[in-house]
């Protein structure tokens, strides 16, 4: 069988009239979102739109009530967990950095590796060539090798997120998904990190969630704004902001 | 255990305690039973039997700091999976004792005869095979472990709530040990063991070989600990330990990785419970008690949580003060001292004691190197001058 036949979508990820509620807040609310595959998305929104909450959705650790999540055009996200989703191809960056702070630079993307996860496989593990080189080159984009056998914990917040964003790297997923990647970061910082975003973005499909306009700005691609889960505006970032609603949800009312 | 996982498995700290338990497993016995009694190093009996306790407890230990120093698991029930390795060894030496025991049933232990039993009930067949009861040391709490572990890491019961729960499956299994129609001795349990593998239990010469054997299933348990946590595996569980979210959406299946682990870490507790009986000649339901679990995690965060070298120290160094300070005038007292030992420890040594000493030993090796490069520099006049006036 052909599997353009069995395609709902072409869409990389597709979401279409997902509800989630906790004890009877709504969360997310009929939300509707489409990303092409190779397409970089920034989605904004003010406290409490319920970014983080879709990002739970598409990586399984929240349930929705109802509505279609599918990746790829084929899987069905809503009925699979972390791990699994994970396996499949997605990757996710958290909105606080998280690496494994006692161990070394290189072990957090040693493990981020996109190899055999058994517990077989990891109990007789031996290093190849193969997975060495890739490590560096990861190191090297990320601009961490000089502190390759550091410990996680010991590094800046920035480095941190450039960290996690490796091991996003070296996971080599089909989509990522980035929460707030430039949080806490200095004006540099923030400049060199959508640099990188956008060289990742030439072979990957992203997704970033983020309140720091200037880099929306300089990321330059379509840009989705939710409010109180629902789409608010959609379209370039000048589109979107000098969309009366999204000022006066911004402002506030 | 592959040739390069043992390799890779040996630091200087490893290498040393191995060294220890090496020296301590010829040694003790060899004086023991070699030198004439009464002299200056002759090691009388009945610290081969204390100390071949201390060795069973040090592999308890181990068992723990697998689970609870590399994945977190804390489980405040392990004494259990001791407990049920003991049981199924003590089933072995009573089905040994044959016709000698007090009514001279060839068949049925004396507490079955007691309470009346007409036959051995079926869950007691095969125990007087050493091969079957052997493997039963492994599997009963192997099993148990398997079970438990499935259902609580599917259903993601981390934290606290895991403790609690291993606490009452423990206590669950203390009230049904101390049951008489459980069938396995109630109260009393099992004792008056006569023979292991037709050698008499209370022999100098079994005694020494149970200690000698006991070191090797130190070693043994350590080399595997080791393979375990210095193989990609281990980073996994620190990873889990640290960030389980993380891990998970990494792609990894964390359930299997904590079932793995803490079934093993249940074998090795029942492999501990097994050698520990014979030594002290009796299992009764009183191993157990919650209390016991709980002390055994002490040893650990004395010695050192996560450092594999400091729970089987720890073991050593708070039971001999237990049998040190039970002994003396300060007896009522001794649960008061291991409180406050504990409260010490994690105060001060929130490591334990080779924590800190390791932390302590890369400092000042740092320092070492540190000094030795600005040396060098300094000989090559490369140092600026002005640094050196400014450390003066």
């Amino acid at each position: 069988m052909n599997v353009m036949d069995t395609r709902a979508t072409s869409a990389m990820l597709y979401l279409d009239g997902v509800h989630v509620s906790f004890d009877g807040f709504h969360a997310i609310n009929n939300l509707s979102l489409t990303l092409e595959p190779g397409e970089m998305r920034a989605i904004i929104g003010p406290n409490g739109a319920g970014k983080t909450t879709m990002m739970d959705i598409i990586t399984g650790k929240t349930k929705p009530d109802e509505g279609t999540v599918l990746f790829d055009g084929v899987t069905d996200l809503t009925r699979l967990d972390e791990t699994r989703i994970a396996e499949l191809g997605i990757g996710r960056k958290f909105q606080k950095p998280t690496v494994f702070e006692s161990q070394t630079v290189q072990d957090n993307l040693l493990l981020a590796l996109n190899v055999d996860h058994s517990v077989k496989a990891t109990l007789f593990w031996r290093g190849s060539r193969a997975e060495s080189e890739q490590i560096d080159k990861v190191l090297e984009t990320i601009r961490l090798t000089e502190a390759r056998n550091r410990l996680a914990g010991s590094l800046s917040h920035g480095q941190k997120q450039w960290l996690e964003i490796g091991m996003l790297l070296a996971q080599d997923p089909k989509l990522l998904l980035v929460d707030e990647p430039v949080a806490g970061m200095t004006d540099v910082e923030t400049h060199l990190t959508a640099e990188l975003l956008k060289e990742i973005n030439k072979t990957h499909t992203v997704m970033v969630v983020e309140h720091d306009m200037t880099f929306v700005r300089e990321l330059g691609v379509k840009v989705t704004c939710l409010h109180e889960g629902t789409v608010l505006a959609e379209g370039t970032i000048d589109q979107v902001s000098s969309n009366e609603r999204v000022i006066e949800v911004y402002l506030g009312r | 255990m592959t040739p390069h996982m043992l390799t890779r498995s040996l630091d200087r700290g490893a290498t040393i305690f191995l060294a220890v338990v090496v020296a301590c497993g010829i040694l003790i016995p060899l004086s023991n039973l070699l030198l004439p009694a009464g002299s200056f190093l002759q090691v009388p009996t009945y610290l081969v039997a204390l100390w071949g306790k201390y060795v069973c407890y040090a592999i308890l230990a181990l068992s723990i700091d697998l689970i609870w120093g590399y994945c977190g698991i804390l489980s405040l029930g392990h004494g259990a999976f001791f407990a049920l390795g003991g049981y199924a060894m003590g089933m072995y030496l009573m089905r040994q004792i044959g016709s000698r025991g007090v009514y001279g049933n060839p068949i049925l232990p004396d507490f079955m005869v007691f309470l009346n039993y007409s036959k051995l009930p079926w869950y007691w067949y095969g125990f007087d095979m050493f091969w079957f009861a052997a493997l039963m040391v492994l599997i009963v709490p192997g099993l148990l472990a398997f079970c438990f572990g499935w259902l609580a890491f599917r259903s993601r019961v981390t934290g606290v709530y895991l403790s609690i729960i291993t606490q009452a499956m423990t206590y669950a299994l203390l009230l049904a040990f101390f049951r008489n129609d459980f069938g396995f001795g109630g109260n009393n349990g099992m004792t008056d063991f006569k023979d292991i593998l037709g050698f008499n239990v209370q022999a100098e010469g079994t005694r020494a070989a149970l200690f000698a054997l006991s070191c090797l299933a130190l070693i043994a348990g350590f080399l595997i600990c080791r393979a375990i946590v210095s193989s990609k595996l281990g980073k996994v569980l620190i990873a889990v330990r640290d960030a389980e979210s993380r891990t998970r959406f990494l792609g990894y299946r964390v359930e299997s990785y904590k079932l793995f682990v803490f079934t093993v870490s249940a074998c090795m507790a029942g492999v501990a419970g097994a050698l520990y009986v014979p030594q002290v000649g009796i299992i009764n339901p009183s191993e157990f008690a919650p209390g016991n679990s709980i002390e055994a995690v002490i040893w650990v965060a004395v010695g050192g949580r996560g450092t594999l070298v400091g729970a089987a120290l720890g073991a050593v160094v708070v039971n001999y003060a237990k049998t040190f300070f039970t002994s003396g005038m300060l007896a009522p007292y001794w649960l008061f001292m291991l409180g406050a030992m504990f409260i010490l420890v994690t105060l001060l040594l929130p490591k334990g004691i080779v924590g800190t000493f390791n932390a302590w030993w890369d400092s000042s090796k740092e320092r070492r190197d540190a000094a030795t490069i600005a040396s060098a520099a300094a000989e090559d006049g490369v140092a600026e001058p002005k640094m050196a006036e400014e450390a003066q």
